[in-house]
């Protein structure tokens, strides 16, 4: 028990690591206010243009969205990371971990927001339409509105699951929280800051989980 | 307390609540063999909770319940073997939908009745065969009309020879035209002698094949007799608006 | 231009070299995607089974364990078996910790879409079974779970491909799977051709994956 404490919850070295973790915690934070607005602006144009009539652009969509579902996130990341910067492309940590998580997060939310557009009855389009709206005041007033609010949960539960990609940054070594866990670790030789990340991610993510949760059975309980 | 030993189904002192709501208030009730009670009466009147204590879907608080002279409330009672013996018809059908006809009544014949798979069988397209439905053995609920799937619920009870059978609003969410597809069904079961509790708003089914009816108001019932008595000559100006109500 | 894009990414010769090792990583993937899955939904399944019997205790640390094993990152778990469960004595080899810490995962995930999917099934399901004499557990098995499980396979199918592609966390440890191979074949011949190497493999791995759960979508659409 003694040992449990001074290898993981090893109040001295916490406050050694404190001050590497907090701008860690400020990095993901960073890094999460930027990713998730491009994946959703991301993912809204994938879902529009799936919707249009051209089946070039249809398909393309389609292709794009399947892509980036098969492919794991880390290997996007270090083929971006890695790779562009042969081709005198160097976006820098940052660039890449955000140019990387717009691919694959936009196509995730693409797929949320198309099952939302496909869950507005079509009578909500022609009644717009009717009126004399455009096809793209009509999407922007009308079906997208209700879209969003048919796939609330799933967008919830997406953007949880960007927060925790982010976690993918420190391959790279972008000193965003679990970067800096493992760097306060060597410095410390101590798992406290390790375990200290894992609470922060738990404190932060908790709360949209117990929500999500009670979405979810009201969702399935719908059917 | 002594009980009477020629009852299917005796009920003493039944009390229910569901947090601080009194449905049962003390209620008394016997059916004797080969008998057709139906139970009538206002919503919330407390009839449906009434069949449903009787194979113990509800926990009663308080008063005993017998089938056969068996105390079913006592501890050590084996409710699965008991609710074998009570067959229970709902509202709503529930069949299996994810099972066909006959999967729906030989579930219990194989798992509770233990039999093999073919005698199990061969029950239940007796069974189905009795509701008119052998055709539809290998037919999915989906497959059936509301008429169809109540008939199917109704085989999938009788399959286990029960000694006493209760129904609980059968037609109330079957289309008009339907009704009578089952209400035949439960026709020739008490021509046939079986024992059987019917909660229903179906007056005249009732007046036409009830041996004893009760109205039940408020947790309690109100009043009982023969048909002729209770929905002609009731004491009750309750009752007499109660059924003016339903009959219009 | 091109030339110069040939021979960054699609270099024959590097490729070919390396070819053999990802190939070993290729099966790898697949053997811990498949401990990952079986092991992933077999307990997240007891879980819920356990869970219907409503016992309180159980319970809340059935939802406790399950909410903390959704809130934390899964490479976070991984190296948290992997570095810091060592200074406590407990050691595992990379493999076990990526098997371990994703197969968890997935294991929450799962009992969460199955007890949500048991509670899909309506009240009158339990109690017509229960009527005919049915006990709890026979009616979990042969009325309600299969129900329920007919309900889950949409979202549990498009969880668990996510899950599983995180099996390629397990080169942060050093696990040999596809991209461990790729990133370390990128570092000694210093092309990323391994890497397009690598993500081929992955395309080829996991494209009829996605495919096969745009089936199972459509193919599972509840109908009643």
């Amino acid at each position: 028990m003694e040992r449990l404490v001074a290898s993981f919850f090893n109040l001295d070295i916490l406050q050694q690591a404190w001050p590497i973790l907090l701008e860690g915690f400020w990095m993901t934070v960073k890094l999460t206010l930027v990713v998730v607005p491009l994946g959703v602006a991301g993912g809204l144009a994938v879902a529009l243009a799936s919707t249009v009539r051209s089946r070039l652009v249809r398909w393309t969509v389609v292709v794009y969205v399947d892509f980036f579902r098969a492919f794991p996130p880390l290997v996007l990341l270090m083929f971006i990371a890695f790779g562009l910067p042969f081709l005198k492309i160097d976006l820098g940590a940052f660039g890449a971990v955000a140019l990387a998580f717009l691919l694959n997060t936009s196509s995730y939310y693409g797929e949320i927001f198309r099952a939302g557009i496909e869950s507005v009855p079509r009578g909500q389009y022609e009644a717009a339409r009717s009126t004399g709206l455009s096809a793209l005041q009509t999407m922007g007033w009308v079906v997208v509105p209700q879209a969003t609010r048919n796939v609330i949960p799933d967008l919830i539960s997406n953007t949880l699951e960007v927060v925790k990609l982010t976690s993918l940054a420190s391959v790279v070594a972008l000193p965003e929280l679990l970067f800096a866990a493992r760097q306060a670790q060597s410095l410390t030789y101590n798992a406290t800051p390790i375990i200290a990340a894992g609470i922060i991610y738990l404190v932060c993510l908790w709360p949209l989980v117990r929500l999500l949760s009670r979405f979810e059975h009201r969702q399935i309980a719908l059917h | 307390m002594s009980h009477d030993q020629a009852a299917i189904l005796e009920v003493r002192g039944l009390h229910k609540s569901f947090g601080s709501l009194e449905v049962l208030k003390g209620v008394d009730l016997v059916v004797r063999p080969r008998e057709l009670v139906f139970v009538i009466g206002p919503s919330g009147s407390g009839k449906s909770t009434l069949l449903r204590c009787c194979n113990r879907l509800e926990e009663p608080n308080a008063g005993s319940i017998r089938i056969e002279g068996v105390d079913i409330l006592a501890p050590r009672v084996d409710i699965n073997a008991v609710r074998q013996r009570i067959g229970m018809v709902f509202q709503s059908f529930n069949l299996y939908p994810h099972l066909n006809a006959l999967g729906n009544v030989t579930l219990a014949l194989r798992k509770v009745a233990g039999k093999p798979r073919e005698q199990a069988e061969a029950a239940a397209m007796q069974a189905l065969a009795r509701v008119g439905l052998a055709e539809k053995a290998k037919s999915y609920p989906n497959e059936l009309s509301g008429g169809q799937q109540q008939r199917v619920a109704i085989a999938r009870a009788i399959a286990l020879e029960p000694v006493v059978m209760l129904f609980d609003e059968p037609t109330s969410a079957l289309d008009p035209e339907l009704v009578g597809s089952v209400l035949a069904v439960m026709r020739e079961l008490r021509e046939s002698g079986m024992t059987m509790v019917v909660v229903s708003h179906e007056m005249r089914f009732a007046r036409s094949a009830a041996d004893r009816v009760i109205f039940m108001d408020h947790g309690r019932i109100l009043e009982e007799g023969p048909p002729a008595q209770l929905f002609n000559a009731p004491d009750h100006p309750r009752i007499r608006e109660f059924i003016a109500s339903i009959e219009h | 231009m091109f030339e110069r894009l040939a021979d960054t990414f699609f270099n024959w010769q590097i490729m070919g070299q390396y070819f053999p090792k990802i190939v070993e990583g290729f099966f790898l993937t697949i053997e811990l995607a498949l401990a990952v899955v079986v092991a992933g939904i077999a307990t997240g399944l007891l879980l819920a089974i356990v869970r219907a019997f409503r016992i309180g205790v159980v319970n809340f640390l059935i939802v406790a364990a399950v909410d903390v094993l959704r809130a934390l990152p899964p490479l976070v778990i991984i190296i948290m078996f992997y570095f810091a469960l060592p200074t406590v004595g407990v050691r595992m080899s990379a493999f076990v910790a990526t098997w371990l810490a994703l197969a968890l995962v997935l294991a929450a995930f799962a009992e969460e879409i199955f007890w949500a999917g048991i509670l899909a099934v309506p009240r009158g399901q339990w109690e017509a079974a229960r009527s005919t004499g049915l006990s709890f557990l026979q009616t979990l098995r042969f009325v309600v779970l299969p129900q329920a499980v007919r309900i889950t396979i949409p979202p549990l199918t498009n969880r668990t491909i996510a899950i599983t592609k995180g099996t390629a966390l397990g080169a942060v440890v050093a696990v040999g799977e596809i991209l461990y191979q790729a990133q370390s074949a990128y570092s000694f011949s210093y092309n990323p051709s391994p890497l397009t190497l690598g993500a081929i493999a992955y395309l080829v791995l996991f494209l009829p994956v996605v495919y096969l759960g745009r089936w199972v979508e459509t193919r599972f659409a509840w109908k009643r």
